[in-house]
């Protein structure tokens, strides 16, 4: 059970956002939404404990995340950041392998039945024969795949994800969402941020739309996604496109209405 | 799951033992290179000692039967110390080295970076002017190595910032030139004829001194380090993630950190204080030993403390037989390393 009350992020210097409050059950998925800069990472971030909340409190399991010890929390709840370039070459096995250090005793190092763990991971995503190539010599894609595969070799019931499909190809994006939706189905506790209001609708239960630090919408998918909310989070017009029963945003055509063009909420 | 992705995976499972195999056999190979130096160390110089005789030598000491004789004496109580703490120090200095390349997720820093070699040259250039005599000397650099770290740590950590890697650096930075200056300053005052040569022998570094007792006094730090860095050496490769990253997968990265700055500290701080400033060793061994068996910390802090404890040794033999006179090896690892440094960029890019 992963559980935001009042939350209120950002840094020592700098506010991000505020009033975010929501519970989530295991199986439930939260979706946030918000363009660039709206805050979602540094929301991920405080949701994770990586980060003091600067008013509020999150907790996971009813524990509040700031004063639990690092692997305590890395048992609760997983990362899957946005897909860097990292300094050194480990190879994805190696890489995957990080995932399992929650469960290690200190001064322990995989074994076995950790290496097992990984090479499932490596195989449910389908990337078990990149496990010997190395991670800084891999697309962004197969390198936010293994980082989702080290994500689940973690086994933490709570799964958290900053724009996992963002740097994927279609294959690679239908493949993730198809993963995160089996997961959602295992019961596990998801939130993962997007920029697209399609993924979120068909992948999540919830959405948070975040517009700049404050969130403009918390509801269920259906009540919180609609072309009014998402034209005064995205600041343009859209229309619902019915394709063979499957209902997806689109952008509206051009309108020179003034009606629309004052809708549109002008920056402060 | 597909047909070559079920291949790929056996494939793997078949793989794993022979690549382990070959990094032992690597580390293996190392050491019996190391070996065989070490005899080549204990062969050359003015008194060419051939390899029976220094078997001869080593073997009745070891059976505690030494044989009185100038072999004896030059073999054992002048060479052995000498190739003795060249491999402390060449292991020590890169094993701190890769710990410290890990840590700062950065190929170019080096055990100096903290500053434990100018805190350790500031305590020793003290101890010169004060008149102290070797032992002395030797507290004074490590004693000065440990307080500049300590000082760099601590005040790193009073400014909080979103990079604390990056305010370690620059902390680092600007203490050691502030340490610098003050060597200068020691050396600007310092008595021209008998202290400022000293001084400045000192910090280009000598093994021509070693003795029995600086491989004992030596000894300690090394070990505690060894242990330090062999038992956490797994969790290390956390630290070389972005430190959210670490930090989610459970690493306590402050404390880990502190950890493994400890260890490095330790072995590069002992280093200083029994051979003087050796620069190089720590930045390009790690290097090579990257190379060989990739970043897994495990695999790479022995395999580059053996290659370290090599380098030394070939460069302090070559520094004293090479010329009538001896030359300062840190002079010599600058002369090798810079070209072996640049084909190593050339070869490996960006991932070096």
């Amino acid at each position: 059970m992963l559980r935001a009350t009042d939350l209120v992020f950002g840094f020592a210097q700098r506010r991000v956002g505020a009033d975010v409050s929501f519970a989530l059950a295991p199986g439930e998925t939260l979706a946030v939404l918000g363009g660039n800069g709206a805050g979602k990472t540094t929301l991920l971030r405080t949701l994770l404990g990586l980060l003091r909340p600067l008013g509020g409190q999150v907790t996971l399991d009813g524990i509040d995340v700031s004063g639990m010890p690092e692997s305590e929390r890395a048992l609760r709840a997983a990362y899957v950041p946005q897909s860097h370039g990292p300094v050194f070459g480990y190879t994805v096995e190696q890489m995957v392998l990080m995932g399992r250090a929650a469960h290690l005793a200190p001064l322990a190092r995989p074994g076995r039945a950790d290496h097992r763990v990984a090479n499932e991971a490596l195989e449910r995503l389908g990337i078990a024969s990149l496990a010997r190539r190395r991670v800084n010599e891999l697309s962004g894609g197969e390198r936010q795949l293994a980082l989702l595969a080290r994500a689940l070799a973690q086994q933490a019931p709570v799964m958290i994800l900053d724009e996992p499909t963002a740097s994927l190809d279609f294959g690679n994006r239908v493949r993730v969402l198809q993963e995160l939706d089996r997961l959602r189905a295992a019961g596990l506790t998801i939130v993962f941020s997007t920029h697209e209001p399609d993924q979120a609708r068909a992948h999540a239960d919830r959405a948070l739309l975040l517009g700049h630090g404050r969130p403009l919408a918390l509801d269920t998918v259906e009540r919180a996604l609609t072309p009014e909310s998402i034209m005064q989070l995205f600041g343009v017009p859209v229309r619902i496109a019915d394709a063979d029963g499957y209902r997806v945003f689109v952008p509206a055509p051009q309108a020179s209405d003034a009606s629309i063009r004052n809708a549109v909420p002008r920056p402060r | 799951m597909s047909d070559s992705q079920h291949a790929a995976s056996t494939l793997d499972a078949r793989e794993r033992p022979d690549r382990q195999g070959t990094n032992r056999a690597l580390l293996l190979l190392a050491i019996v290179a190391l070996a065989l130096i070490a005899l080549i160390a204990l062969c050359a110089g003015p008194f060419a000692a051939s390899p029976a005789q220094v078997a001869d030598v080593v073997w009745s000491r070891l059976l505690g039967h030494p044989v009185a004789g100038i072999a004896d004496e030059i073999v054992w109580r002048i060479r052995m110390p000498r190739v003795a703490l060249c491999v402390l120090v060449g292991g020590a200095l890169s094993a701190s080295g890769a710990a410290f390349q890990h840590l700062f997720r950065n190929p170019l820093v080096a055990p100096e970076t903290l500053g434990v070699s100018t805190g350790g040259a500031l305590g020793a250039a003290i101890a010169i002017t004060l008149g102290a005599g070797a032992l002395v000397l030797q507290i004074a650099a490590f004693a000065g190595g440990l307080l500049a770290v300590a000082a760099v740590v601590f005040i790193a950590r009073r400014l909080t910032g979103h990079e604390p890697l990056v305010t370690l650096i620059l902390t680092g930075v600007v203490v050691a030139s502030l340490l610098g200056a003050a060597i200068s300053l020691i050396k600007f005052i310092a008595d021209p004829y008998n202290q400022l040569p000293a001084i400045t022998f000192w910090l280009m570094g000598s093994f021509a001194a070693a003795k029995a007792t600086d491989v004992v006094a030596m000894l300690p730090a090394a070990l505690m380090a060894a242990i330090l860095l062999g038992a956490l050496a797994w969790r290390i490769n956390l630290l070389a993630l972005p430190d959210d990253e670490a930090r989610a997968l459970g690493a306590n990265t402050p404390r880990l950190r502190g950890v493994v700055i400890l260890a490095a500290t330790l072995a590069s701080a002992a280093s200083v204080a029994v051979s003087g400033i050796i620069g190089w060793v720590g930045l390009v061994v790690p290097h090579i030993a990257r190379v060989l068996v990739g970043p897994d910390f495990s695999r790479l802090w022995p395999l580059a403390a053996v290659l370290g404890a090599i380098f030394m040794l070939a460069i302090d033999t070559l520094a004293r037989t090479l010329l009538p006179v001896e030359i300062p090896p840190g002079v010599l690892t600058a002369f090798v390393g810079t070209p072996v440094f640049i084909a190593l960029l050339a070869r490996t890019g960006r991932e070096a």
